[in-house]
């Protein structure tokens, strides 16, 4: 039978072999398009109007600095142990910021990406006796509690802590590390709103901006989970008045964020002004601006912000917790905290890491950001998402 | 018999064991759940909703689906091939970009508001799912229906038979096998449907897989998750065994030829034939040209720009989008070639093997389809995880697990035609002498051979398409495949990147079309013996 089957399967296999050909010439395409990347890097954030953007790239990165080490370390590394590291799909790294770290203590690391930050900790946790990675990155504060209570971690406290604002170390037993932070924030298309920009969440449920604002489903969407918690740690048990009011003054729901920025929002050709986002949403508008533009046409509500904290790790289970405890230091450190802004768009955890000028310029954090504990997230979250369709859904 | 073990085995290891692990994970915990889940009020409203729209997509889609799949079984015209090949292409957009297709379009012509509002009802749903799905039919039905002798209806006319009872009573019988084979496929890729009913289907609904995604991953509630997997799984097999049992009470010997397409000879043949085609390019041309218009909008104005900048990595995605296509094509030759293998043994197997072998691995082949996307890649992760089997975050796993969805496309497209195939043909073949192997080879894979090849072409599309999967089973971070790089830039803002996205899908449908194109080309003539 397998006789026959490749007999008449000749036809077919040439198609097989035609396309290993185009396969063939699409790479040798694409890396020629990787030659250039350094390049392209910087006229992608020049047109942007980020003041010279040579060298913001360069001291972002710290690439240069650290190109003689990688020859010397890695002639003197005798063997290299491999590690590997669980991310969700957002997380990127310039190219060379891992290969640094392997020269430097002769530890390699694997990347393996998993869907976005809830299947990441639902199948940390799902692996729980068998995990596929040392260290795990992306968990953040409104999962952060089940991951703990599954006893993902085991704990560890960097000596980069210190640098670390206080605020941000929201495990005390140190199982987790916290590495970059970001607001989630109502923003705003600004010479395209009815009226006055909005200053408190209660502008945004005023007849002025009737039928303006577009959010997300918090079942569905992480930043529209983060809006709700900034309505509850901000009105209490008014929170619930205050999506009534929403509702009242029509309100757009989507199911993620994609959906409302460029379905609903005015920056993808919508008809409403006002959406929930990030903080760096701005500063993006300009990085990514097509045509380029000098300063942000969005701004941010920052009455309406709720911190977001992404954390580090290490897995219980690892065979390899001392290389996963220099991984962790690693990524306090600033080199790879100086490189992350660009890549994540959030703001790196450790205060001495330089920011890039985009965000320094078009890009603030609120002063006062709302918050709520971990426990109190992990909790409340199945009764509060559920009274939320209630009052939203109907 | 090792016809049907291997393609056996393969849906046993990598689909079925990974599937009830993570099954026994949630279930066994709490099998009081499962209970819950079925008589739970809320979800009765899910498994209701998921159905019914399934099956009215599936409808929609086989209905706009006729004129072109009668034009292209019937029709010889310029550009015929071509027909075939674009029809499959919007098969691999990325459903975010699809629907963002759909609001431009929708705004566009004012049905984002007022009375006719189809943003965020079951109607932009099902249209979507008939978008997706109309190349299931065109190519399915319309490549058995070209295969199949029209003389009988040419018979039927001459003694009178006015078109509309020829067609009725003769043609469509005959056709009959091959609609309920597409059908069922389209059904499940309907049932099973994720981010159509999240973007377009707006917040208010909720279908099995989204349920099973909301408890799997918002909520890490297993057990609530493995119960709606098992009702969505049984809900799939009672469909399937219904839908053989049709497939082989309407599965009739007939005279199969290489081509019944005529050219159109009147004015009058012409003008239906430009009709049809028209209204079909209109319609599943519009949105795509919605995207490629907003793929070349750039600097205020229109350019290349977009497509040039995809050579570079922009920040955000590991590694450069071209660098991605090429993972996205590699990916896809392997999983083309494992549903082309696989398929066909168990095409091959399904029609000649005892009457249990072929109902268990018609079923085992198309339950992958039907099943969530969450269940299948968490089973995985918990199954597939020692020894040899550690295929997590390995090369591997991405194509088989895309296999797993391509290979029902396969089957379903051969054993109609493998079941049509005069058993006299076969009979007279081995008294000339021919050893069984060599008559499948001779007569069942050379008359299936466009198929099959029609078969791998879906394959090879679901592939670069396929999104929720991938992402599932975890892979080292620089195998990111198109759709989620597609994803990934448009989850943050700037027209840099929305630009950027919209040019990769492009380059992902012509990439699709060129390859399908190209298969089209190479299935051998399905022989003028017959």
């Amino acid at each position: 039978m397998n006789n026959s089957l490749t007999r008449l399967t000749a036809p077919i296999r040439s198609v097989i072999v035609l396309l290993l050909v185009s396969l063939i010439a699409v790479s040798c395409g694409g890396s020629d398009g990787t030659e250039v990347s350094t390049g392209t890097e910087t006229s992608v954030a020049s047109p942007a109007g980020v003041p010279e953007p040579d060298s913001s790239t360069t001291e972002a990165t710290g690439e240069e600095p650290e190109a003689p080490a990688v020859g010397i370390a890695d002639e003197e590394c005798q063997s290299t142990t491999s590690i590997t590291l669980a991310t969700h799909d957002s997380f990127v790294v310039s190219d060379g910021v891992f290969e640094s770290f392997t020269a430097t203590t002769c530890i390699e690391v694997e990347q393996v990406a998993v869907g976005d930050a809830g299947q990441l900790v639902s199948s940390a946790i799902l692996t729980k006796d068998n995990p596929t990675a040392d260290v795990m990155f992306g968990i953040d504060n409104t999962f952060l509690q089940r991951g703990l209570d599954a006893e993902l971690f085991v704990p560890y406290e960097s000596p980069l802590l210190a640098t670390v604002d206080a605020a941000l170390q929201l495990d005390p037993e140190k199982r987790v590390t916290p590495i970059d932070y970001s607001d989630v924030c109502v923003n705003y298309w600004i010479d395209r709103l009815p009226g006055d920009a909005p200053e408190v969440l209660d502008d945004l449920i005023g007849p002025t901006n009737a039928d303006q604002f577009v959010t997300m489903n918090p079942e569905t969407s992480s930043p529209g989970f983060a809006f709700l918690l900034a309505t509850i740690a901000r009105y209490g048990d008014g929170w619930e008045g205050y999506w009534q009011s929403l509702v009242d003054n029509g309100v757009s729901i989507t199911a993620g964020w994609s959906d409302a920025y460029y379905g609903e929002y005015i920056a993808g050709g919508g008809a409403r002004s006002i959406v929930t986002s990030y903080a760096s949403s701005p500063p993006a508008e300009v990085i990514f601006s097509d045509p380029p533009v000098d300063t942000a046409p969005s701004a941010v509500l920052y009455d309406s912000c709720f911190r977001q904290v992404e954390f580090a790790g290490i897995l219980a289970g690892t065979e390899h917790v001392d290389e996963a405890q220099q991984l962790i230091d690693f990524m306090l450190s600033t080199m790879f905290q100086e490189d992350i802004p660009l890549n994540m768009f959030v703001y790196p955890a450790n205060s001495e890491a330089a920011l890039p000028d985009a965000f320094v310029e078009f890009g603030q954090l609120a002063d006062n950001p709302a918050t709520l504990t971990p426990k109190e997230i992990e909790a409340n979250r199945e009764a509060w998402t559920e009274r939320w369709v209630e009052i939203v859904l109907g | 018999m090792a016809l049907a073990a291997v393609p056996a085995a393969f849906v046993a290891v990598f689909f079925a064991y990974p599937v009830a692990t993570l099954l026994v994970r949630g279930i066994g915990l709490d099998p009081g759940r499962l209970l819950d889940v079925i008589t739970g009020s809320r979800f009765l409203k899910v498994i209701w909703f998921t159905t019914w729209q399934a099956g009215l997509s599936t409808l929609l889609a086989g209905t706009l689906a006729v004129p072109l799949t009668w034009a292209i079984a019937n029709r010889q015209f310029t550009g015929r091939r071509l027909a075939r090949v674009l029809v499959t292409v919007p098969f691999v957009l990325p459903t975010v970009v699809v629907a963002g297709s759909f609001i431009g379009l929708m705004d566009r012509f004012g049905l984002d508001q007022g009375t006719i509002r189809l943003r965020h009802t079951v109607w932009a749903v099902l249209l979507a799912h008939a978008f997706f799905n109309i190349a299931v039919f065109v190519r399915s039905v319309g490549g058995f229906w070209t295969q199949i002798d029209r003389r009988p209806e040419d018979a039927a006319r001459t003694l009178g038979a006015s078109p509309w009872l020829a067609f009725r009573e003769v043609t469509l019988p005959r056709l009959r096998p091959s609609i309920v084979a597409a059908t069922s496929v389209v059904f499940l890729f309907s049932f099973t449907s994720f981010a159509v009913i999240l973007l377009l289907g707006g917040p208010r609904r909720s279908s099995i897989e989204t349920e099973i995604y909301r408890y799997a991953v918002t909520r890490s509630d297993i057990s609530t998750a493995a119960a709606l997997s098992i009702v969505q799984m049984v809900a799939v097999v009672s469909l399937v065994v219904a839908n053989g049992w049709l497939q082989r009470r309407v599965a009739g010997r007939q005279g199969l030829v290489a081509d019944r397409a005529v050219p159109a000879q009147t004015r009058r043949q012409r003008t239906r034939l430009v009709t049809m085609l028209a209204g079909t390019a209109l319609l599943l041309g519009l949105p795509l040209a919605v995207l490629v218009e907003r793929s070349l909008a750039s600097g205020g104005g229109y350019s290349f720009a977009n497509y040039q900048a995809l050579g570079e990595r922009v920040r955000l995605l590991p590694i450069s989008a071209a660098d991605a296509l090429v993972n996205s094509l590699a990916f896809a030759v392997v999983a083309a070639g494992i549903a082309l293998v696989i398929g066909g043994m168990a095409s091959l197997a399904i029609v000649h093997g005892t009457r249990s072998v072929s109902r268990v691995l018609d079923l085992g082949m198309l339950l992958p389809l039907g099943t969530s996307a969450v269940t299948l890649g968490f089973g995985v992760l918990i199954s597939l995880d020692r020894g040899v089997l550690d295929l997590r975050g390995s090369w591997w796993i991405v194509p088989i697990t895309q296999s797993l969805i391509a290979i029902p496309f396969v089957v379903r497209g051969v054993v109609p035609v493998l079941r049509a195939i005069d058993p006299a043909l076969r009979e007279v073949a081995a008294t000339l002498g021919a050893a069984p192997a060599r008559v499948r080879r001779e007569i069942d894979l050379r008359i299936g051979a466009r198929a099959l090849a029609t078969g791998v072409g879906f394959a090879f599309a679901i592939s670069l398409g396929e999104f929720g999967a991938t992402s599932f089973v975890g892979r080292r971070s620089d195998l990111l495949t198109v759709p989620l790089a597609i994803q990934r830039l448009l989850s943050t803002p700037g027209d840099l990147l929305r630009g950027q996205a919209m040019a990769l899908s492009v380059i992902l449908m012509l990439v699709t079309a060129v390859v399908v194109f190209v298969g089209d080309r190479l299935h051998p003539k399905a022989g003028g013996m017959l």
